[in-house]
């Protein structure tokens, strides 16, 4: 007697562990990979569904004593002759070797492996050992509450969450599909009887009638006006509700100054924050600010590509951005960030009036402000005037970090450095 | 009319569905013919139903049911489940356990015709193959392998806690790169898996008990080594060389290796041997598995259990499983062995049944003999693929398949026709395409055959060449370095030429990167 099991229902994620290996071993492969996919992406966009990787295979071989293709004396057996004769001889095909296309199932000289990395394990190692500065001011990180809401409806549960609208259509659909009598026909029926009974005119429909009216109660009976199969109940199910939200203030200056490659720079920053902020928190808004001598809040769209001019102040986009904290974001409920890019050339006199409003209103608002200026190579360094401004917040000790980006491949270590918790740095 | 009825009351199913019911009343069926008409003698079966996920996980750790975690693993699922998603690759139909009872999976998205046939392939033609082949009596413990996987996942996985599991990882690569020379390729006593993991039990507990911390603090006899054997033929009598067993000699003799580090050696040396009639018997198993499954359909169809329609859902992947693209075909990639397998026993049969002049005159003892049956069990039996192609390919079979030899010669120009299928070469066709399927020629022979335990204790390898071929050389370095590690002193690796000893190649004194401990 043969025995037939059914393993469907063993646990399928058998490979899971070895995968999670895999993807340990190819760590830097992959991040190299990930970080090439998150250069072509929009803002919002990157990160979202999984991502297929191409990854080079160094690393990740397993070799083996194999003989050499290209050396020695062999003999290939092949079917199909159609006008060989022994002692003919063939021109060797280019790429050497006799044969057809025979990949070796391990993967011979495979030069690039190609897999796909699911949305959370590319953030998990993009990521890795990152951290939000000034967590330890706040207790509000990952904390969640349990609530409850509201999931369609479920065939069983406790009377109170009893759906009546549900449970009578329900029951009134099932009531007309078996044809249970309607109350008017009993009724209709009752008057008639009475009516012959009294008469006592046609015995015979009469007993005709009491009989239909019997099978009508038998069948009233039998098909309940509510039965337990058309209950329905509200179904609840528990869902934690995150407290801790962020929103990141995205400012840029797009003054005449600014070029397009200052600005890709710029957008690959708060590419990367907005990623990690989503990562780290359970609802993330984003805002874009843009500002040239006035400064305004605007989509993502304009934001990245539309082309302004204008001279520069800075302090605008940072009452732009009081202003929009104090309509939609208190901040005893949000964890409020903001990163600025600028080439760093700010108006004279609006200088003393930004650092003023840095001071007092902008970075007691924020847990932490990442500025960083963009610039092009140029050899030689001059300090900015904004700058020079921000120097003197951060000497003051408020939560604000600075670094200089001038060409992509700057940006992530910039971005590691800035948010690398200080007992992790090397 | 009642002809009709009556013969459709003997269709095991009509339409692709399966269920529970149906399989195990087709397996009944299926087991009348093979083992009542046939007379084969397989083990029992274990029909398991999976999912497709569930096939790529099997297919990811060389289709074990279980098995250790290392990241390769991992690696091959990750590529396999890219290629099925995308469509590139369609999963085999069935994978199959040499084991007692025989585990034989089933894919759930398969219709009735193709589990029909996955049990006939596997449960009765794979199963009976891997019980009465000589390779796998003397090499495989059918009754306990599942046992020795399981203590094997479960001892890999102490070590990781106790060890780290980057150091595991370390051991598992370096044994990974040598597991093809991790077999005997010749019987030393018949592995009993059950022993082997007593005796692991046993060394374990002697070491624990023996252990004593004073014998550290003895001064060293460093001269040990050096003054009682100054000659080569005593030491290489002691340390058994030369020894073609590279896991074996390191797990006995590699100086600097923990107990739990030989023994993870020990596991994939097992696993390699476990495979290692697997990896010789490809032609010929899949060919009896094919065969069975070919004779097992035709006879329910005969007798009115598929129908037609069954029968030709059949034939279709039938004929896709023996298909075989000539060489100047975009698909042909080298001999399918499901068609060579399956080619030569029905041609076998043919020569039992109706022999020509030419069968009598090749094969006198089988030609007419009227037995095919029998002659195919023999066949399985007592042959591997190198022994079975040279004594039953035959000259037919070689015109029908317009088979021709190729030479190729690194060194000349252009590539010469040596053999075609004609008087002349027949003999000459079939025994290259036996060399073909002879491992020890396919595989590079490499030996251990010195230790300098003197000096530097370098490990002196030699790779006897055959046909000029030598080994690869990115791959060659990258295993030599595992070689290193886990011998702990540089190794050295000869390229000698197999008949005048010439020295062709050097990879000297590889020094391992890092200290496996």
């Amino acid at each position: 007697m043969v025995n037939i099991v059914d393993r469907r229902l063993n646990p399928k994620d058998k490979s899971l562990a070895n995968r999670q290996r895999f993807i340990r071993r190819a760590k830097r492969q992959i991040l190299d990979a990930v970080r090439d996919v998150s250069a072509k992406r929009k803002v919002t966009e990157v990160g979202q569904g999984e991502e297929a990787i191409r990854i080079p295979s160094d690393g990740l071989q397993e070799p083996s004593f194999r003989k050499a293709s290209g050396t020695g004396v062999r003999r290939h057996l092949m079917p199909g002759n159609k006008e060989y004769r022994a002692g003919d001889t063939i021109p060797r095909p280019e790429g050497g070797g006799g044969r057809g296309a025979g990949g070796s199932p391990d993967g011979e000289g495979e030069d690039e492996f190609q897999f796909t990395v699911s949305r959370d394990e590319f953030l998990d190692l993009f990521f890795e050992n990152l951290e939000l500065p000034a967590l330890a001011r706040t207790q509000l990180s990952k904390i969640e509450q349990q609530g409850l809401q509201r999931a369609g409806y479920s065939v069983s549960g406790s009377p109170a969450t009893l759906n009546l609208t549900r449970t009578m259509r329900n029951s009134l659909s099932r009531r007309l599909a078996l044809h249970r009598p309607k109350r008017d026909e009993i009724l209709d029926l009752d008057r008639e009887i009475d009516r012959l009974e009294r008469s006592g005119k046609e015995p015979e429909r009469l007993r005709e009638l009491i009989r239909e009216r019997e099978a009508l109660t038998r069948r009233s009976r039998l098909i309940p006006y509510i039965d337990p199969i058309d209950l329905r109940y509200n179904r609840f199910v528990p869902t934690p509700r995150p407290i801790s939200q962020a929103v990141m203030f995205c400012l840029m200056d797009v003054s005449g100054s600014m070029t397009e490659d200052m600005k890709d720079l710029a957008k690959r920053f708060f590419m990367l924050l907005y990623l990690f902020l989503e990562r780290r928190y359970r609802h993330v808004d984003i805002v874009f600010i843009r500002h040239t001598h006035i400064a305004q809040e605007v989509d993502e769209e304009t934001f990245f590509y539309s082309r302004e001019t204008g001279g520069t102040l800075v302090s605008p986009a940072l009452d732009e951005m009081k202003r929009v904290v104090r309509e939609r974001y208190p901040p005893g409920e949000w964890n409020i960030y903001a990163a600025q890019a600028s080439d760093g050339d700010n108006t004279p006199s609006d200088n003393p009036i930004a650092f003023r409003t840095m001071e007092e209103i902008i970075l007691p608002l924020c847990r932490y402000f990442a500025y960083i200026e963009v610039g092009e190579e140029r050899g030689w360094e001059a300090k900015t005037t904004l700058w020079e401004v921000y120097e003197r917040l951060v000497a003051a000790g408020h939560p604000i970090a600075m670094r200089k980006v001038k060409q992509r491949a700057d940006i992530f270590p910039v971005f590691r450095d800035l948010f690398t918790p200080a007992e992790l740095r090397a | 009319m009642s002809r009709s009825l009556e013969s459709d009351a003997r269709l095991l199913y009509t339409g692709p569905d399966w269920d529970y019911r149906l399989v195990r009343k087709t397996f009944d069926a299926i087991e009348r013919i093979a083992m009542g008409e046939m007379g084969l003698n397989p083990y029992p079966s274990q029909v398991e139903v999976i999912s497709s996920e569930q096939m790529l996980d099997a297919y990811a750790s060389m289709g074990m049911p279980l098995f250790y975690r290392h990241w390769s693993f991992g690696k091959h699922f990750a590529r396999d489940e890219m290629l099925y998603r995308k469509g590139m690759t369609g999963l085999a139909y069935e994978i199959v356990i040499n084991s007692n009872p025989c585990l034989c999976y089933i894919m759930e998205e398969n219709t009735m015709t193709m589990q029909t046939l996955v049990m006939a392939h596997a449960a009765f033609g794979h199963s009976h193959f891997f019980r009465n082949n000589q390779l796998f009596k003397a090499w495989t413990d059918a009754d306990s392998i599942l046992d020795y996987l399981d203590f094997a996942k479960r001892y890999v996985s102490e070590c990781e806690e106790r060890y780290g599991a980057d150091a595991v990882e370390r051991v598992l690569d370096s044994a990974h790169a040598l597991m093809s020379h991790g077999v005997h390729r010749y019987p030393r006593r018949t592995l009993n898996l059950k022993q082997e993991m007593e005796r692991e039990r046993e060394r374990r507990r002697f070491q624990e008990q023996s252990f004593s911390d004073l014998w550290r603090t003895l001064p060293r006899r460093e001269s040990d080594d050096g003054d009682d054997d100054p000659d080569l033929d005593a030491r290489q009598h002691r340390l058994g060389l030369p020894e073609e067993n590279l896991l074996y000699f390191l797990e006995k003799h590699a100086p600097r290796l923990a107990h739990w580090q030989r023994e993870i050696l020990r596991i994939v040396r097992v696993v390699a041997q476990y495979f290692y009639p697997q990896r010789q018997t490809k032609v010929m198993n899949e060919g009896c598995a094919t065969a069975v499954h070919y004779a097992i359909m035709s006879r329910l169809h005969e007798t009115g259990q598929i129908t037609d329609g069954a029968f030709m859902e059949f034939l279709h992947a039938h004929t896709n499983v023996v298909f075989q693209p000539e060489f100047d075909d975009p698909r042909f990639s080298g001999i399918n062995p499901y068609a060579l397998g399956f080619g030569i026993l029905q041609d076998l049969k043919r020569v039992c049944e109706d022999p020509t002049d030419e069968d009598r005159r090749w094969f006198p003892d089988i030609a007419g003999n009227g037995d095919a049956l029998g002659t195919w069990k023999t066949a399985w039996a007592e042959y591997r693929d190198e022994s079975f192609i040279l004594q039953f390919l035959s000259p037919r079979m070689m015109r029908e398949w317009r088979l021709f030899s190729v030479l190729d010669d690194a060194d000349e120009r252009d590539l010469i026709v040596d053999a075609i299928h004609d008087d002349s070469g027949y003999r000459e066709l079939r025994r290259a395409l036996a060399a073909q399927y002879d491992l020890a020629r396919h595989e590079p022979d490499i030996q251990v055959v010195d230790v300098d335990l003197a000096g530097d204790r370098r490990l002196v390898l030699e790779h006897r060449v055959l046909d000029g071929r030598l080994l690869e050389e990115r791959n060659t370095l990258m295993v030599l370095r595992h070689l290193a590690n886990l011998w702990g002193y540089p190794v050295t690796l000869a390229e000698v030429d197999a008949r005048d000893h010439h020295i062709l190649h050097e990879y000297d004194d590889v020094e391992p990167d890092r200290v496996i401990a």
